[in-house]
């Protein structure tokens, strides 16, 4: 992500007005003005060719995987397995074994919580989190805690919304088993020098997780390069369908894993008596899985790598500094969250103004920002706010729909001032 | 969707100005409400004499809607008994949820304002917040009663 500074050049050749003629959502009126998107951390739109890739399959292609000898499962099987190959190369894994795929990052979290997790931690063994983790990446370590009588460490974050690397040196010790980290704050946009961390977690022989839900939409990710041992994303935030994700693991670690749900598909051969269990990465893919979701999120790959993703991460930095700039102008507004290095998400309060209230304005002209607590608890509570306003960019975004989340902004206060 | 028919005068004005706003020391009966979702929270007291709410008061932060909606409240349910307040609950909660509803305005009075709310389907739980974190305070100070 520190190649969006030296990028910044290279921006102004996206062709922002051909790039959202693909995204047909986006071309309309939504309370008679027309939608400005601004939510785009809670969840992406889709282009076009997403969203032909899926009628495609289920028009063409669409059978049960792995199973049949006919055509279209042969199809439909080539289809999702030659998904799990583009991620892969997406993220430059060794090796497809290594490309599981869940629902999305909650479930990945889940899966590596019980079954890399709960098997061999003991009572006393710590779990390092953040302060600035979504409940996602605290619950599973909760359950976890609660299973088997480990212990929750968060590292503490400061007033910018930075992870304390100094505590985290401290935190981490001889009890700790895994770190387990976002990579970008959903709720602040703070991305997290991961790299720096990992290195010392590899010093102490600790795992790390990495929590890429908001990290890879916005980003080039090589979880060889990162030397990350687990690393979870989910397909709709980077332009692809819902109920998709991807858990990466290592494959000696995957490997060592016992199997988290059971059911078809993961079996080799079962009988009364015993089961022998599938090879990676089919041993976590109980059930028929989500083939047109697969076959989704490689279409949204193939987009993001159409356009690059050191160009969309150079794009939404001007777009940050932008906002950034517009919104801080604006009397009575503060910025929750001012890491130095940030995606494109600002979280702001309004004086006397409930987000609540901002949220409702300005759907009515027409601008989705998110308000609340954007499923980060704990990190409302360190900054002392109930909730925040967040507007969250992405690629297809421009300066003009951020003149009008301000001017939508400026008559909120006008309609509660 | 008229943002005119939410954020009516008389909810920007009880939203600034919140009537009977605090705490009420001492309070026969008080409990707290939480709205989650959106981090809404609030506390209600009341004072009872008999069947009769003789003082009623509540602290807490939230939205316009949900601040409004409180201090229209504590306005509306003084000097009312404990049916009265369930009448007027109903009444409120009718007008809050049901797009046809049609509530004689003599017996809301005030809260007729809160009207714009069902237009906004997010915004409902933010108006009877108050309202079911007084039953919850009102339920409390019955217990006694109805467990004996």
């Amino acid at each position: 992500m520190n190649a969006a500074v030296t990028a910044t050049r290279s921006a102004t050749a996206l062709d922002i007005a051909a790039i959202r003629r693909d995204f047909p959502i986006l071309h309309q009126t939504v309370n008679g003005k027309p939608l400005v998107y601004l939510d785009n951390a809670a969840s992406s739109q889709r282009p076009k060719s997403v969203i032909e890739a899926i009628s495609r399959y289920y028009e063409h292609d669409h059978a049960n995987v792995h199973r049949g000898v006919h055509t279209l499962s042969q199809r439909a099987t080539d289809a999702y397995e030659g998904a799990r190959e583009t991620i892969r190369r997406f993220i430059n894994a060794r090796d497809t074994k290594e490309i599981v795929f869940v629902r999305g990052t909650t479930e990945a979290v889940n899966l590596v919580a019980q079954s890399f997790a709960r098997p061999g931690f003991q009572a006393g063994d710590e779990i390092l989190i953040s302060a600035l983790e979504h409940h996602a990446n605290i619950v599973p370590w909760q359950l976890l805690r609660d299973q088997v009588g480990a212990v929750l460490k968060v590292i503490p974050i400061n007033e910018a919304g930075e992870v304390d690397f100094v505590e985290f040196q401290k935190l981490i010790g001889p009890r700790t088993r895994l770190l387990a980290l976002a990579h970008v704050s959903n709720a602040l946009g703070t991305i997290v020098p991961v790299e720096k961390f990992i290195k010392v977690a590899k010093q102490h022989g600790v795992p790390v997780l990495l929590d890429g839900a908001q990290a890879i939409p916005h980003t080039a990710v090589d979880v060889q390069a990162l030397g990350c041992d687990f690393y979870c994303f989910s397909s709709h935030k980077m332009l692809g369908p819902t109920g998709m994700g991807v858990l990466y693991g290592k494959r000696e670690l995957l490997e060592a894993m016992p199997p988290w749900q059971g059911g078809g598909d993961m079996i080799l051969s079962v009988t009364f008596e015993k089961t022998t269990f599938n090879q990676l990465p089919w041993k976590f893919e109980a059930g028929t899985p989500h083939i047109a979701g697969a076959i989704g999120l490689a279409t949204a790959i193939d987009y993001l790598e159409t356009i690059g993703m050191q160009r969309i991460a150079a794009y939404e930095n001007e777009l940050l500094e932008y906002a950034t700039e517009r919104l801080s102008a604006l009397p009575g507004l503060r910025i929750v969250g001012t890491a130095a290095d940030k995606a494109a998400v600002v979280s702001f309060t309004l004086d006397g103004i409930h987000p609540h209230d901002i949220g409702t304005i300005l759907d009515t002209e027409g601008v989705a920002i998110r308000t609340g607590h954007h499923c980060a608890m704990p990190v409302m509570d360190f900054f002392r706010v109930p909730a925040t306003a967040r507007a969250s960019m992405s690629f297809y975004n421009t300066r003009e729909e951020i003149d009008r989340l301000v001017a939508a902004l400026e008559h909120t206060r006008q309609v509660l001032g | 969707m008229d943002l005119k028919d939410l954020y009516r005068d008389v909810i920007v004005d009880h939203n600034r100005h919140p009537r009977n706003f605090g705490k009420l020391q001492p309070a026969d009966v008080h409990a707290d409400g939480h709205n989650p979702l959106c981090g809404d929270r609030l506390t209600m007291y009341a004072n009872l004499k008999g069947e009769h709410i003789t003082d009623v008061k509540f602290e807490g932060s939230g939205c316009a809607i949900s601040v409004a909606s409180a201090s229209l409240l504590t306005e509306a349910v003084k000097g009312k008994t404990k049916s009265e307040i369930k009448e007027l609950f109903d009444d409120v909660h009718t007008l809050l949820t049901q797009h046809d509803a049609v509530v004689d305005p003599a017996r809301l009075g005030k809260l007729a304002a809160l009207s714009g709310v069902r237009e906004f389907p997010a915004r409902v739980k933010c108006a009877s917040l108050c309202w079911h974190t007084l039953n919850a305070a009102l339920d409390r100070a019955a217990e006694p009663v109805t467990t004996e």
